[in-house]
Formats: structure tokens, C-alpha cells, sequence
């Protein structure tokens, strides 16, 4: 059996087809990509370039380090006694004064896990909190992850819930700011999870259409090449370009344990302030699982003023490159916001790739 | 962080099992995909498969790729633009 994941999807000869059918496009449009992953992929395979001048790509708030308020890395901090085990990402965000990273190198117990469930094993040697991140790609898991905890009857484990909904955030996105959007690249990954009708809100209520799309160089380009022909046409749809893994309504079997283990919440996203709905948290029937009851834990809406503009950038306001500390103070190796710190993020991506 | 990437299945007990990543084993759990098969394609994300890869849609997105690039060769304002 072959890699249904092939080459062909970067064959050279298609790609230089369909590049040079999208150069003839005149219009001025603008595209958001709203998934992290999509936009490492356009820097990698340097799709801006293979575009024409007149359809611009803007990264919006699709990482979800990014989206983490900075006070959840002061919270954490000061947990003491306990392990706190994260994705990797995380330790290296700044906080007030200090990030994970340098916390542990005075002592504080970090731990990089690569699974939820790596960090409940943790939980059998020491009392274990679970760094919560993350969009409906990586919710399922965590909630399952509880789910165990709660048949083991594992005290010791516990989960802070920072997680966060994309429909949501695009609705207050869109409905605040004036970006004025011709079309959306929508995340594939999250969308194996909730399903491509999540997203209908887009034409419905913004007349704006979107493409659900892989990350592979043809993916990209073919969802470009699709929103340009609604333009062309009128038209503003949801289209699933992505079918070899997103169907229609996502994953039940993951979508249904998210329901039994989590309930849709207000949630805090650095940048966007607070956001009705755009997140979940542990219900009353888990509750002994929840880090944020079992240490007290509230999350504020402040971020230390830096002149880091990583909020402007996750609204699609700005590129990485307007911002004044990019790539002079700013940069990977001594970042200054969430947005260059994260593997995802755009500033990272922009100064690793479109310098 | 969603990035999720497709692994092949080579054993599975239940809800837990194997996958050959780039020729490592990596255990996972497939509790969101109980219908996966030994020899399927999944998408795997910090330990989960998240869901199976249809081979079958993977093929028809291709074969659109493909005719849509025939249909451009046969444009003849196509053959003027270098390679
Ligand atoms: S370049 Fe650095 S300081 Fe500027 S917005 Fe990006 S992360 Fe913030």
C-alpha cells in the first residue's frame, strides 16, 4: 500500500499548471489562512512568491501558543509542589517576568510531554498538572486523557483548561474588525474534528467563502485557485478540498467525548480579549480533574507592554515584518511575543522564510 | 501545534496499537477511530489517531489536480509560458 500522503500532492509540473493559471488573476484580493500549520506551509513551500502581486495571503489567529494569555505562564509559575507537564511550545513563552523554560532552570517542575497521556504516566510518580492548549484538533485527546484519569482514579492528575474554538473566534474576528476579507483558508486539521459545515456561518452571515485544505503545496494552491473562481463567479461557499480526511460533520466518536468531558465556555485570547463562547472548559462531572479549581487558578487579560504587536498579527491587522521589533529585537533566538516563540506562529514563520 | 501527520497502522489491540512512523513504531490509541484496520492510513496527533486517510478521496483529489493541469496544457496561451 502506497503513502496516500505522496509526493504527487508536490508534483512540480501541477504546481507550475495551476501557479501560472492563478498569475492571470488581476483583482486585488486578500485571503486569510487561519491555521498556524498553513501558514508554515505557504512559507515552506513558498507559495507568496508563486502568487501574483494581486492576491495577498494574511495569517490569522490559528496558533494556539499564540492565543495563550501571558498571565497562564505566571500562573503556572507559581504552582508549586507540582508537575507541570506542557507541549513543548509552550516553554518559552514569556510571562511577566520569566518563561517555563527559565522557571525550570531555577527549579520549577517542567516537564515536555508529547501526549496528554504521557503526562497522566507522570501523574503516577508525582502530583501532575497538564498544560490544556490547544484548538478541536488536540481537545479530543486531552478530554480522553481525563476520561482515563477518572476509570484509573487518578488523583494526581489535572488539567488546566485553556482551550479554544475557531468558529467562534472567526465570527468575532470578522464582526469587529474591518479587514475586508475575500476569502478563508480553513484549518484542516481542526476541521477532522468538527466537520466542514462548521464554518457555514462564514457565507451565511459574512457573504465570504472558504476552503477547508490540506497542507500540502497542491492543497494550498487548488483552495486558492477555488476561491478565486467564487469570486470571479459571485459566489461565497464552504468547500471541502480536504476530503481524504474532513468529511461534513467531523469526528463524532471525538466530538462526543469532548461533550461528555468539556462544556463551551467564554475564553480569554491574548489579543482578542475576551470572546463569548470561544472555548471550553472541564464540566461539574469532571471538576476534580480541573487544575483551574484545584489550585485557583483565573486567568487576567494583561500583557506586559513590550511593544510586541503579536495581537495586531493574529487579527490579520498587520504581517510580522510592520512590526518594528521584528527581526531586529525580535527573533527566534531571543523573542520578544508568543508569536515568534511558537513553531506556528507567524512572526516565526515570516523570519524564517520570508525575509 | 494541529499539525497532525499521516502514519500507517501495523498492529492494534482494541483501543491501543502501533503505527510505523518514518520507520519507527509509535504506540497510539485509537479511540476515535474504532473502524481502523492493520494497514490503514490514519492521521495521528499527540498520540491519537484522529482519523482514517481515504486513500480512495486522496486518489480523486489527485486525478482533479490532473485534469485540471491537462485542461491548462490544452490553452494555448499556456505553451508560451516557461516551465
Ligand atoms: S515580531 Fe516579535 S515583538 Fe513583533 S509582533 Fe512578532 S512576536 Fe511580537
Amino acid at each position: 500500500m502506497k503513502d496516500p500522503n505522496n509526493k504527487k500532492f508536490r508534483d512540480p509540473q501541477l504546481i507550475n499548471k495551476i501557479v501560472a493559471d492563478l498569475q492571470k488573476w488581476q483583482q486585488p484580493i486578500k485571503i486569510m489562512e487561519v491555521c498556524g500549520s498553513h501558514t508554515m506551509a505557504i512559507g515552506h513551500w513558498g507559495i507568496r512568491k508563486l502568487l501574483p502581486p494581486s492576491i495577498s495571503l494574511i495569517s490569522g489567529p490559528g496558533c494556539p501558543v499564540c492565543v495563550t494569555p501571558s498571565s497562564l505562564i505566571d500562573e503556572l509559575i507559581k504552582l508549586k509542589g507540582v508537575k507541570i507537564a506542557t507541549f513543548g511550545d509552550l516553554i518559552r513563552v514569556p510571562g511577566k517576568e520569566e518563561t517555563l523554560e527559565q522557571a525550570r532552570a531555577r527549579g520549577l517542575d517542567v516537564e515536555i510531554v508529547y501526549s496528554p497521556l504521557e503526562a497522566l504516566k507522570l501523574a503516577e510518580k508525582k502530583e501532575t498538572v497538564f498544560v490544556g492548549i490547544g484548538f478541536e484538533t488536540t481537545t479530543p485527546g486531552i478530554a480522553q486523557t481525563i476520561l482515563l484519569a477518572a476509570n484509573q482514579k487518578q488523583k494526581n492528575f489535572s488539567v488546566l483548561p485553556a482551550f479554544k474554538l475557531i468558529p467562534p473566534a472567526l465570527d468575532a474576528l470578522l464582526s469587529e474588525e474591518d479587514l475586508s476579507l475575500d476569502g478563508f483558508l480553513l484549518p484542516g486539521h481542526v476541521s477532522v474534528i468538527i466537520g466542514s459545515q462548521s464554518y457555514n456561518l462564514l457565507p451565511h452571515k459574512y457573504g465570504i467563502g472558504g476552503v477547508v485544505t490540506g497542507f500540502e503545496p497542491l492543497d494550498i494552491l487548488r483552495a486558492v485557485k477555488i476561491l478565486t473562481e467564487q469570486i470571479e463567479h459571485g459566489e461565497a461557499t464552504i468547500v471541502n478540498e480536504y476530503n481524504r480526511v474532513v468529511n461534513r460533520d467531523g469526528n463524532k466518536v471525538a466530538r462526543h467525548i469532548i461533550e461528555e468531558v468539556l462544556q463551551v465556555n467564554d475564553a480569554l485570547w491574548r489579543g482578542m480579549g475576551l470572546i463569548p463562547k470561544s472555548g471550553l472548559t472541564i464540566n461539574e462531572k469532571y471538576k476534580e480533574y480541573d487544575a483551574s479549581k484545584k489550585y485557583e487558578i483565573m486567568l487576567k487579560d494583561e500583557e506586559a507592554k513590550t511593544g510586541c504587536r503579536c495581537a495586531d498579527v493574529l487579527k490579520g491587522k498587520i504581517i510580522p515584518s510592520d512590526c518594528p521589533l521584528f527581526a531586529s529585537k525580535c527573533t527566534p533566538a531571543n523573542p520578544i511575543g508568543s508569536c515568534m516563540v511558537s513553531s506556528e506562529g507567524s512572526c516565526a514563520a515570516y523570519y524564517k522564510y520570508e525575509r | 501545534m494541529c499539525l497532525a501527520i499521516p502514519a500507517r497502522v501495523i498492529e492494534k489491540n482494541g483501543d491501543k496499537g502501533f503505527v510505523d512512523l518514518g520507520g519507527s513504531k509509535k504506540e497510539i490509541m485509537f479511540t476515535f477511530t474504532p473502524e481502523v484496520k492493520e494497514g490503514d492510513w490514519v492521521l495521528i496527533h499527540t498520540g491519537f489517531a484522529l482519523n482514517v486517510i481515504s486513500e480512495k478521496d486522496a486518489d480523486e483529489t489527485l486525478k482533479l489536480f490532473e485534469e485540471f493541469a491537462d485542461f491548462q496544457k490544452e490553452l494555448p496561451e499556456n505553451n508560451e509560458r516557461p516551465e
